[in-house]
């Protein structure tokens, strides 16, 4: 692991739901340009976990967090820290395509235009350069202005991957973005993550053990709040050094 | 089995039926009101009747004063009622922590809608005619309307805001919205058709109630039309009232009371007939 350069650092996490505890004492750290998986049973903190990186956990009441997450060494939990500043450099797609209900160029756009950016050339070129590397240009190049709900379900997961894009986040969270899609959807969702990571470090929380082979460079895997095992992908679906692991993505529970 | 199954259909048959019938008799009487009141008001219809003051003791010339007198009381309590509750409604649903004190009120609020509109009137003339000495005129009665309406302004925006799914605030948020961002760019033109709604009903009521007008801003009769916001006026539904009530040529009178009771219900179906044009557009933009 060590020839890779850690993007983010997780030291001694632990979150609760009011008094329920959701993760205990999550540490590890996550690497540039890479692929990380989050596996575990339904319930077992991926997404509250996923969740830590961008805080959107902040907007649920009674919520607390402990502990540190360091990107490029700032802790993002630092009380002085500007949440939008941070939200903007940490995107997010989420398991449920949501599209706003805009034209699919005001929805790539919107995020350009929150941040201040007027300039009408410069949002039209994003606009185009985004869908690209969301791979959904060729298909509404000729309709940008219909309205984004008007697209397949596919389409509009990866719309929210290009509106997330364009705001140029360094690290993508994705939260079982393809669990709502089709085998065919769900290829071209796979072959975009393969193309993103060049860019972007990317935390993908899937349920669908094969996906996370396919795809991640690292797997962890979380059981009832806890980080069991954390290793190269290869190394867990293969030779993982815990039975529980082992159990898990064999299919023996969960 | 048969058997039944016959009598499954005999059970669904009858019930629709008296679906249909229930259906059929509101519109009956729907149709009748209608009818009743279009035959009786067209006889007086007239251009002059729709552009001039009365004369001769209201039984000739028109009623303009009054259209008007409707249109400003109107103008000024949607003006007042529409930001207001929408601020309301917006730091209820998307700023106030979501306390037992932010729930009592939400329901004060919602229980504030049922007040009978006569209360109303007396409110605004304890208030806005005597305490703030605006007297009576359009200022205190389109308070006094602004204020009757704006329980139902909030209550319909509150749901309509409610009715945004949260993964678009989530979205928003994601992306590095601030929360005021997020209200003003998606959530409240997400909720515009819900809003509007409230805003149609709320048009209906203002221009028809005659309870809260009838001490805070209406007068029989003015010379001419009013020429501030400080002016008593004539308004359609108390027109109507007093035409019925009062004056010396009740056959003559009541006539002309149909004749406003029509304009009343086709400015009434206008503006509503122009919101739900408003909303099926925006709603169809919204691809549902
Ligand atoms: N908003 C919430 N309030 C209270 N408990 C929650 C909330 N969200 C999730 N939980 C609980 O936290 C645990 C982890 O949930 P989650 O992170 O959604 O799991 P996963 O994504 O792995 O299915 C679950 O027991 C869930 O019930
Ligand atoms: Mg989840």
């Amino acid at each position: 692991m060590d020839i890779n350069q850690i993007k983010i650092k997780v030291e001694g996490v632990n979150f609760y739901y009011g008094s329920k505890q959701a993760l205990r004492d999550i540490a590890l750290d996550i690497y540039k340009n890479k692929v990380t998986a989050i596996i575990g049973p339904s319930g077992c903190g991926k997404s509250t976990f996923i969740r830590l990186f961008n805080r959107m956990n902040d907007l649920i009441p009674g919520a607390r967090f402990e502990g540190k997450i360091l990107i490029d060494g700032n802790n993002i939990y630092d009380p002085k820290l500007d949440v939008v500043d941070l939200r903007r450099s940490v995107g997010m797609v989420f398991q449920k395509p949501n599209p706003f209900p805009k034209s699919i160029y005001e929805n790539v756009a919107y995020g350009l235009s929150i941040n201040g950016i007027r300039d009408k050339g410069y949002i039209a070129d994003k606009v185009d350069k985004s869908l690209k590397d969301a791979a959904l240009y060729s298909e509404v190049k000729n309709r940008l202005s219909d309205n984004a709900l008007a697209l397949s379900g596919g389409q509009q997961q990866r719309l929210c991957i290009a509106r997330a894009l364009a705001v140029e986040p360094e690290v993508l969270l994705m939260d079982e973005p393809a669990s709502a899609l089709d085998p065919t959807a769900t290829l071209k969702i796979e072959e975009l993550i393969h193309e993103l990571k060049k860019k972007y470090t990317i935390i993908i929380v899937t349920h669908n053990m094969q996906q996370a082979a396919r795809i991640s460079d690292y797997t962890a895997f979380f059981m009832m709040g806890e980080l069991i095992e954390y290793d190269i992908t290869s190394k867990i679906f293969t030779k993982p050094s815990k039975k529980i692991t082992e159990d898990y993505i064999t299919g023996r529970f969960g | 089995m048969k058997k039944t199954l016959a009598k499954k259909e005999l059970v669904q048959r009858l019930g629709f039926g008296f679906l249909s019938l229930c259906i059929m008799i509101t519109v009956f009487f729907l149709g009748l009101l209608i009818y009743f009141i279009a035959v009786r008001g067209i006889k007086v219809i007239s251009w002059e009747f729709l552009t001039q003051a009365p004369r001769r003791f209201m039984t000739q010339g028109g009623v303009a004063p009054a259209i008007v007198g409707t249109f400003y009381l109107t103008l000024g309590a949607i003006s007042l009622a529409l930001p207001l509750g929408l601020a309301c409604a917006i730091y209820l649903c998307e700023y106030s922590p979501k306390s037992s004190i932010v729930n009592i009120i939400r329901i004060s609020i919602n229980n504030l809608a049922g007040i009978p509109s006569v209360v109303f009137g007396l409110f605004g003339f304890a208030v806005f005619v005597k305490f703030f000495g605006f007297g009576v005129s359009i200022l205190s009665g389109a308070l006094t309307l602004g204020i009757m309406v704006l329980p139902g302004i909030i209550s319909a925006s509150q749901e309509a805001f409610l009715a945004v799914p949260q993964s678009f605030r989530e979205a928003s948020f994601a992306l590095g919205a601030t929360q005021w961002q997020t209200i003003k760019n998606i959530v409240i033109p997400s909720a515009l058709p819900g809003i509007l709604t409230g805003v149609i009903l709320s048009i209906g009521r203002v221009a028809g109630e005659t309870a809260p007008i009838l001490f805070t801003a209406a007068t029989f009769y003015i010379r001419g039309y009013p020429d501030s916001i400080f002016s008593e006026v004539m308004a359609l539904p108390y027109h109507i009232y007093a035409l019925m009530t009062e004056g010396t040529h009740p056959q003559e009178q009541t006539q002309i009371a149909y004749g406003c009771a029509l304009i009343l219900l086709v400015l009434v179906l206008l503006v509503s007939g122009i919101a739900i044009f408003i909303r099926q557009r925006k709603r169809s933009g919204y691809g549902h």
